[in-house]
């Protein structure tokens, strides 16, 4: 749309919010207000980075699995996570966000990703841990993400989900293997979901009066439902897979509230999750580290792919053009 | 995800170019956008598209084109472009009273 065309920025601002308020989806070439579009390329690529990064503390057990079932199986994971992240670097894209920018935010810790990938994975019950736990609070999260006001951002999280339900299964499924096994499998279980399970509720972001981009995310239908809503949401779920797997989940304050209709639970040290945010957690070196090696190494790669094109280009297309130019 | 026209003529750094990814998932359906991604060339687009639209079977086709390439209309959806068909009902079938007990119409 040129300058003198643009109708006006009130008319602009009105036929957006009509847009929100219809709960209709706001698309890529539309008109948008500036905060709206700073957010979400901010939760997109955060979403993104986090997807990325995630495929670190799962791969390293691709090679150490314990059979070739179990490899595969990683391996199908941990593809599906690269390709969850290019689904939101596209999303994030149609935003105007510059893909090279994005990977260079992220491995110069300008970006944030997920706290939770932060954590190290020191046995393999730590797998099925993540699938069950780290995904099934993805799946908390990203299931109302697919109704998001921003049409391709709810598109490329209608993609993950279908994705993302696999790997909570596989998870699970890993867990109850074990737990039918030793008396130091179970152990080793019981260690894991000791280790992930406040991680995991941290995950969920800050606790609503202290998320200070939660109200306006949710007035733009950009979030569907607070942090502390989703964080309950996710404990109702779990408590009951964890009986049946026969774990404990480590907080003496979990119980069932008859007149909530929802389990009662302990509050998560919300001051390690600002620790683990802003860089201090147990990896947060080691995977930007790791995440900007790869990169690096990679470049003579994509510098030859695309020397590999022009030069395939200008074969198919050089000598019509000489021929024109004589 | 790009549904783009934007001028995506490559990043300043020279990235790769953007390419719209359609799947058609099964004989009989059309090939529909299932999204974007960047490659070198128009091979690499296809391999990646496979990779990354069509890890569970959901295409037997794929068509990759450079964002560049694809023609749109103008995003506004009150623009005056789709104006000549907003006021013409009787392209509808709605449009006619037919009697009831009129067979087969």
């Amino acid at each position: 749309m040129t300058e003198t065309e643009a109708p006006g920025a009130d008319a602009l601002q009105e036929y957006f919010d009509a847009t929100i308020a219809r709960d209709q989806r706001v698309e890529p070439r539309d008109w948008m207000p500036e905060g709206y579009r700073k957010t979400l390329i901010r939760q997109i690529a955060q979403h993104a980075h986090s997807e990325i990064i995630g495929m670190q503390p799962e791969g390293d057990w691709i090679t150490r699995a314990p059979s070739l079932r179990r490899k595969s199986i990683l391996f199908a994971k941990v593809q599906d996570e690269a390709g969850h992240g290019l689904y939101l670097y596209s999303a994030a894209e149609t935003l105007g966000a510059d893909r090279d920018d994005l990977t260079e935010r992220l491995i110069t810790g300008r970006q944030k990703y997920s706290s939770i990938f932060n954590y190290p994975t020191p046995t393999f019950a730590d797998v099925g841990v993540i699938g069950w736990f780290v995904d099934g609070a993805a799946i908390c999260n990203q299931v109302p993400l697919c109704r998001s006001s921003y049409g391709p951002y709810a598109r490329a999280m209608v993609r993950v989900c279908k994705e993302e339900s696999f790997h909570q299964r596989q998870g699970y499924e890993l867990l109850m293997t074990m737990m039918s096994g030793t008396e130091g499998q179970r152990a080793m279980v019981q260690d894991a979901v000791d280790r992930w399970w406040w991680p995991s509720l941290m995950m969920f972001g800050p606790p609503d009066d202290n998320s200070p981009n939660s109200e306006r995310s949710m007035a733009w239908k950009i979030k569907r439902h607070s942090n502390d809503e989703l964080r309950q949401r996710f404990v109702d779920m779990t408590v009951p897979q964890a009986e049946h797997l026969g774990v404990t989940l480590p907080d003496p304050e979990l119980r069932w509230n008859e007149e909530r209709g929802r389990y009662d639970f302990g509050t998560p040290d919300y001051a390690e999750l600002m620790r683990v945010i802003s860089g201090d957690g147990p990896c947060n070196a080691e995977r930007v580290t790791r995440r900007r090696t790869a990169h690096e190494d990679g470049a003579w790669v994509r510098e030859a792919a695309a020397a590999h094109a022009a030069k395939h280009t200008a074969r198919h297309t050089g000598p019509d053009r000489t021929e024109a130019a004589a | 995800m790009s549904e783009t026209p934007t001028p995506a003529t490559g990043s300043p750094r020279g990235s790769w170019p953007l390419y719209e990814i359609f799947v058609r998932g099964k004989r009989g359906l059309n090939h529909v956008h299932v999204g974007s991604l960047r490659a070198a060339d128009d091979r690499m687009a296809l391999l990646n598209a496979r990779d990354l639209y069509t890890r569970r079977n959901e295409g037997v086709s794929i068509w990759a084109v450079r964002s560049t390439d694809i023609a749109a209309s103008a995003p506004d959806e009150k623009d005056p472009f789709f104006a000549p068909s907003g006021d013409k009902v009787y392209r509808h079938p709605t449009f006619y009273d037919i009697p009831e007990d009129v067979p087969h119409i």
